[in-house]
């Protein structure tokens, strides 16, 4: 056992013997934050600097990490499949501070009032540029869902971000749930907006009927006079995931032999080092490495995984280098490369959390915000009920954000069942806090939010369960979509990850009563894919039940009984 | 200039234009394929018997055909999928979708020194094998990718 290992574990167990220590003057005494932002120095002439999953959070907010990221097979205990105490023990980071907050689940109402809120556009703003004074010509990408996850997303029909992105300085961006504001509103951005500005890149989006390219595949840029190329990779699977009438003349996929000329193409016209800007999901990109030649780094999104270091996956032609830069504005990376004789030698990475408490906002962008949010801010600050206890969504089974919502579905619509979607955006609210519609929204701002009820038949609930189920733990990465299991309020059940899809869900029951297959249930859900669903938004039946509550008690999470996750590191 | 290309051909749908193009040669009419048509094989339920009627008793693993298609369809009506065969002298190439109710999708007769890619696209009902078979120099050989046909939703 190496030093530094074995100091690393007496730390933790002291850390283990005396609680955390976050007490806020002594914990932030006792981190030196100016080193957060300070990059050390690297014999690098590359720089980029990486964004992912915004999903519009303009303003710092709450942000927890999950407890429950299960990897089976063989992404059993490796990143991203590692939560809380596996996490940093893992990536060598010590409990209790800002960092482990940042990166963890643990501890999070102490840690969240401790540290104060991570991200904000305004904050990333000056970080940004901290970032390019000890770097210049650092390129910035933004990985996509950028354009939605708040109110004020969905009522601009995405300006507000694109404004936003593009003050900030983006370069170069993809997209996944941009894509639900539908092909018109993402080509006017694109040719008008973005125009001269920013590249919006997609080598994996064609026309369903010639297969014609969509987006640019790739650029090539020259950073302080070397020519880096990046490719876009939007997410594969947009139009099953999302509704596809929204892009119905848009066909996605991996596309991988199209990456390979693509990687192949760059290379022949000069580019000295290939990035791949990513939203494919991290279980994905970590495959697509091993197959696909050429591709330095992966700058990967999608399944909202903060992983402080990039993982070096080999293939034939050489090594790639794959991240995950988490959600929500809470972090920016910085990927430093050495490139020298045509080709990179070394690289730097760092994942920085933003803390709004530790970085000074930038005026012109919290001016612009300000703008932004004017015609609605009365609407956002509409204070609907207290809650009691701790708010959050992401997780791989439910979260008590995810919960609140089922419980308002099933009561406000006479349900028995609730089904809501596992989106893994949404913020947090800690315990004594005041829910307001912006909060709502934070948690259901999308362009498909209709609530609908019907009688559904025990085997249908079945065969939704396992077909979702199996979207989160098909042994083969390019069969996972990147959500979590869909939440389910009201039933019980069994699910055994391990299992072929099929054989995953057992033991389904209503109040003590076994399901039966033939029997119908009445069971609300929200965000329907198929075109022409009505029924309220999802945000009117939330808020009704919040007003009639207004006190709301900390929910009772209703997770399934998970079989053959003993000792797995991706649950705490 | 694929603009111009989509335009075109709705001008030519409202024109009539494909009869002229079937007239002139570019469409093949009915007829001509009438007397090739292997009806046990499209007629059969399981896949031993299209295989039998397909005479395609050995099969042999090869690398050399490449199937192209989505790892999860996008729609299940229209699942696109493309086989490529780099065998030399394949005469024909068959589509299965094992699950289908009848797994013979499609079957494409090579002519002599043709090349051996053809790309179409088959309904789908659910996650399913798709196995093509290529025939050439009188031997059969295939290749297998599973197509998953989902619900959707959650993002």
């Amino acid at each position: 056992m190496s030093m530094a290992r074995r100091e690393f574990l007496q730390m933790l167990a002291v850390a283990a013997g005396s609680g955390f220590a976050l007490d806020s003057a002594r914990a932030l005494a006792a981190n030196p934050v100016n080193g957060l932002y300070d990059l050390p120095k690297f014999g690098n002439n590359v720089t980029l600097m990486h964004f992912t999953d915004c999903h519009a959070q303009l303003l710092p907010i709450y942000f927890r990490e999950p407890d429950v990221n299960l990897g089976m097979n063989d992404s059993r205990g490796k990143p991203p499949h590692l939560v809380g105490e596996a996490l940093l023990k893992h990536f060598k980071i010590s409990p209790g501070s800002h960092t482990a907050h940042a990166f963890t689940y643990l501890d999070f109402e102490k840690a969240a009032r401790t540290y104060g809120k991570v991200g904000g556009f305004a904050h990333l703003a000056a970080l940004v540029k901290r970032v390019r004074a000890q770097r210049p010509g650092a390129l910035l990408l933004d990985g996509g869902d950028s354009w939605q996850g708040s109110a004020t997303a969905l009522w601009s029909n995405a300006q507000d971000m694109v404004d936003a992105s593009k003050l900030l300085g983006v370069d170069i961006m993809t997209g996944h749930w941009e894509f639900t504001y539908g092909a018109d509103r993402v080509k006017e951005i694109v040719t008008k907006d973005f125009a001269g500005k920013i590249e919006f890149l997609a080598q994996n989006i064609r026309t369903t009927d010639f297969g014609d390219p969509v987006f640019k595949s790739y650029v090539i840029r020259e950073i302080n006079g070397v020519p880096v190329a990046i490719i876009g990779q939007a997410f594969p699977y947009t139009p099953i995931a999302n509704p596809r009438y929204k892009v119905a003349d848009w066909t996605f996929g991996i596309q991988e032999e199209s990456l390979q000329k693509t990687v192949n193409e760059a290379v022949a016209k000069g580019a000295q080092a290939v990035i791949l800007l990513s939203h494919n999901g991290m279980d994905v990109d970590l495959k697509l490495a091993s197959r696909v030649t050429g591709i330095d780094a992966i700058l990967g999104g999608h399944t909202h995984d903060a992983i402080p270091d990039p993982v070096p996956v080999k293939n034939s032609a050489g090594t790639t280098l794959v991240t995950n830069a988490g959600s929500n504005g809470k972090f920016l990376a910085v990927l430093d490369l050495d490139v020298r004789g045509g080709a990179v030698k070394g690289f730097q990475y760092r994942l920085m959390p933003v803390f709004a408490n530790l970085l000074d906002a930038d005026k012109d962008m919290a001016a612009l915000i300000s703008r932004m949010r004017a015609p609605y801010e009365e609407k956002l600050a509409e204070k609907l009920a207290v809650s009691e206890g701790l708010l959050y969504r992401r997780g791989n089974f439910n979260g008590t954000f995810d919960q609140l919502i089922l419980d308002a579905l099933m009561e406000v619509k006479g349900a028995e069942i609730a089904f809501s979607p596992g989106f893994r955006w949404g913020t947090t609210i800690l315990p004594n806090q005041t829910i307001t519609m912006e909060n709502v929204m934070d948690q259901t701002a999308i362009t498909y939010p209709n609530v609908t009820v019907t009688d559904m038949t025990g085997e249908t609930i079945k065969t939704i369960l396992e077909d979702v189920c199996d979207n989160l733990f098909n042994p083969d990465p390019y069969y996972q979509q990147g959500g979590d299991m869909v939440r389910i309020g009201g039933m019980q059940y069994s699910c055994d990850p391990r299992q072929r899809i099929g054989r995953r869900i057992s033991n389904m029951t209503l109040k003590g009563k076994p399901i039966e297959a033939g029997k119908a249930y009445k069971l609300a859900s929200w965000a329907p894919v198929a075109e022409g669903a009505t029924g309220e938004p999802v945000w009117d039946v939330v808020t009704t039940y919040l007003r009639d509550k207004k006190v709301i008690r900390p929910p009772k999470l209703n997770r399934p009984t998970l079989l053959g996750v003993k000792g797995n590191p991706g649950i705490a | 200039m694929n603009v111009l290309r989509r335009s075109f051909l709705k001008l030519s749908a409202g024109a009539g234009a494909l009869t002229a193009a079937t007239a002139a040669g570019l469409v093949t009419s009915g007829q001509a394929w009438a007397a090739t048509w292997n009806k046990s094989a499209f007629e059969s339920k399981a896949v031993a018997d299209t295989l039998k009627s397909l005479g395609a008793s050995n099969l042999i693993d090869s690398k050399d055909i490449v199937i192209t298609a989505p790892d999860i369809a996008e729609n299940g009506a229209v699942v696109p999928i493309a086989v490529t065969s780099k065998i030399p002298n394949t005469q024909s190439i068959s589509i299965l979708a094992e699950k289908n109710p009848f797994p013979l999708a499609a079957s494409f007769d090579i002519t002599s020194g043709g090349e051996g890619y053809v790309s179409t696209r088959v309904k789908m009902g659910q996650t399913s094998n798709v196995r093509a078979i290529v025939k050439a120099d009188g031997k059969f050989y295939t290749a297998v990718k599973e197509i998953k046909i989902t619900v959707g939703g959650c993002g």
